[in-house]
């Protein structure tokens, strides 16, 4: 056999081996068991917030959005991203105070849906609402929408992103429920935190499913919606404000 | 009327190239602002997380109204066939082009993506007024280009009364999507209201017929063409009417604010409490834009001087942009009521109030939209005939009386 042959053999043999082997890795991506669930128009994930249980000076689901999402650069509070936020309110005839968190009230019929040009603000079948950063085009008129400010446009390049939650500078971004976590059966950063410092301020749940707490929560006890009269039907209720 | 017969201008004068000169400067400086909101991103701007729209979009919607309203002069001549205004449809249309891509490219290179811009006219939400107003901005630029070719080709002018008819629709619609972009917006007290559509076509109107006289008045200075008194003295009456008619709409629309009590709070910020706002209301737009212009327009002392009808030109932009200013940006400046009922003791990660005050950078991107619209229009005239040789009044109406 002369060299030439031989080097046309062990050419073919590595030709061979580079073209198929994607493939074969590919397919048992494909084939791999899924943990994700599927998204159903059937559900609608909610969040009840008891203002009640929830401290003054505790800002645990803060913290753990931030560190969940990496929203860790420092800039003027006016331009800082604030996918969740807290308040303390005052009862202008009453004078009752309460605290609570607010973030992205994922809206039935969300106002930044409505608005966006290029569809880039979406909202999921099982009523998630989010933002495509592929399409975003930063044009901002979703923050104009929002009825309760809960969107943030990054003014700045980033560094030291997290792969399971996408930002990008000139893109608009808000709560997104912590849907890769929601996807996989655990629930958002914020709830977790709420409940590992003890107040169990925040439930999440499937409102439409009759088995979960969410529902026979809000079945049980009067819950309102910020901003009714708008009547978006914001996925986040609260209770006692 | 006599046969009209159009130029190219010379392009010989200090004028034209001191213009030129002029306009690839600004145009320049918009470029580095761009270049420096693109590459160190918004935060180089004055904007922020709730005033989400700056002097930009003051400019480039100050821009694109004065588009949809300089049309106005070639609508009046070919769909109310006044021929007194014949001569001056290509200007009008010209500018309408000109106009529309210095607003178009302010609000473009504002966009935190500008790169996107082909996702932009691409990917359609059609429930979007915005998406909706990229079609009626990309086809209002064909329209106004076919109809200048209708207009200045012999062979075609027949479609021309047709021509204008469809432009004249087309920028009422035009205009009336730019206003909804505020109009439905039902998160903000200042907006979500129907009366912003004819409030910004009445707006449209006096800034595009504002402009028109400035850019007439300058070329006739600049060229010498003799430019009559009667052809003046209509679209001078027109904008008093115009001016008088935006502040119908603005009158109309504080009104209805003021009688809906929930929404005493944003009224007294705009109109009292509001500081630079308030200011800019009565004193840039009621007084500078609009009081004073009437006067310099119907004062008999006044009303026969080409001076007083360029400053009234002059005033009426201070007022619409003053206008603009407290409509956009003093609409964010006030607070959203997400509690009603209910007063805000504290709040972690976010601001108490907001504030906007414009960065240079915002400024030399706003200014290069008119740099952009005044280059074009200048090479424009330089190279197709736009312009009328004589605007003597006995040359456009042959039965002109004085």
């Amino acid at each position: 056999m002369n060299v030439s042959n031989q080097n046309r053999r062990d050419f073919l043999k590595k030709s061979a081996a580079i073209t198929i082997a994607p493939g074969v890795l590919l397919y048992s991506i494909s084939q791999a068991h899924h943990t994700e669930r599927p998204v159903k128009s059937t559900t609608r994930w909610g969040m009840l917030i008891d203002t009640n249980k929830c401290i003054n000076d505790c800002t645990a689901c803060l913290d753990a959005c931030t560190e969940e999402h990496g929203l860790t650069e420092e800039v003027p509070i006016e331009i800082k991203p604030v996918w969740i936020r807290k308040v303390t309110l005052r009862d202008k005839q009453t004078g009752k105070e309460s605290s609570l968190p607010i973030m992205c009230q994922h809206c039935e019929k969300p106002p930044c849906v409505d608005v966006c040009p290029t569809g880039a603000s979406f909202k999921r079948d099982d009523g998630i609402v989010l933002v495509d950063r592929h399409i975003c085009i930063g044009c901002r008129y979703c923050m104009m929408a929002c009825p309760y400010k809960a969107r943030s446009f990054v003014h700045e390049a980033l560094e030291n992103q997290k792969p399971h939650s996408p930002r990008g500078k000139g893109t608009v971004e808000a709560c997104n429920f912590c849907v890769y976590r929601i996807d996989t059966g655990v629930g958002p950063a914020c709830i977790e935190a709420c409940e590992t410092a003890g107040h169990q301020a925040m439930i999440y749940g499937d409102i439409n499913n009759p088995d979960s707490e969410i529902h026979k929560k809000l079945k049980e006890m009067s819950s309102s919606v910020l901003r009714p009269d708008l009547k978006l039907n914001p996925g986040v209720r609260y209770q006692g404000l | 009327m006599k046969n009209v017969t159009f130029y190219i201008i010379e392009g010989k004068s200090f004028a034209f190239y001191g213009g030129i000169i002029v306009s690839v400067f600004f145009i320049l400086l918009g470029l580095l602002a761009s270049y420096n909101m693109e590459h160190h991103g918004h935060i180089i701007t004055g904007m922020n997380n709730q005033i989400v729209w700056g002097i930009p979009h003051v400019f480039a919607i100050f821009l694109i109204l004065a588009a949809s309203g300089v049309l106005n002069v070639a609508s009046i001549s070919s769909v109310f066939r006044k021929i007194f205004y014949n001569p001056l449809a290509r200007l009008s249309a010209l500018l309408a082009i000109t106009l529309l891509l210095g607003g178009l490219s302010v609000l473009v290179l504002d966009l935190g993506r500008p790169d996107r811009i082909i996702v932009a006219m691409t990917s359609y939400n059609f429930k979007s007024i915005f998406a909706w107003n990229i079609i009626l901005y990309n086809g209002f630029l064909i329209i106004c280009a076919i109809y200048l070719w209708f207009m200045m080709q012999r062979s075609m002018q027949r479609y021309y009364p047709t021509a204008g008819l469809i432009a004249f629709t087309w920028r009422l619609i035009l205009t009336t999507g730019t206003g909804s972009i505020f109009g439905f917006i039902v998160a903000k007290e200042a907006y979500q209201t129907a009366i912003m559509a004819p409030l910004f076509i009445a707006l449209s109107l006096s800034l595009g017929l504002a402009i028109f006289l400035i850019v007439l008045l300058i070329d006739c200075w600049e060229t010498h063409c003799s430019l009559g008194d009667g052809i003046l003295r209509r679209p001078k009456k027109l904008l008093g009417i115009l001016i008088a008619g935006v502040f119908y709409f603005v009158l109309v629309y504080h009104l209805t604010h003021l009688y809906f009590t929930g929404r005493h709070g944003v009224e007294y910020f705009i109109l009292a409490g509001g500081g630079i706002y308030t200011v800019l209301f009565w004193g840039g737009y009621m007084f500078l834009g609009t009081i004073l212009p009437l006067a310099l327009l119907y004062h008999e002392r006044f009303t026969h001087s080409r001076i007083s009808i360029a400053a009234a030109s002059l005033l009426t932009l201070v007022g619409g942009m003053s206008l603009l200013y407290v409509i956009i940006i003093g609409g964010q400046v006030y607070p959203l009521e997400i509690f009603p009922g209910k007063e805000i003791v504290s709040s972690v990660f976010v601001a108490d109030t907001y504030s906007y005050t414009p960065s240079i950078w915002e400024i030399m991107l706003g200014l290069s939209g008119i740099a952009i619209a005044s280059l074009l229009t200048v090479t424009a005239v330089r190279i197709l005939p736009f312009m009328p040789r004589s605007l003597a009044d006995t040359d456009i109406d042959e039965t002109f009386k004085g």
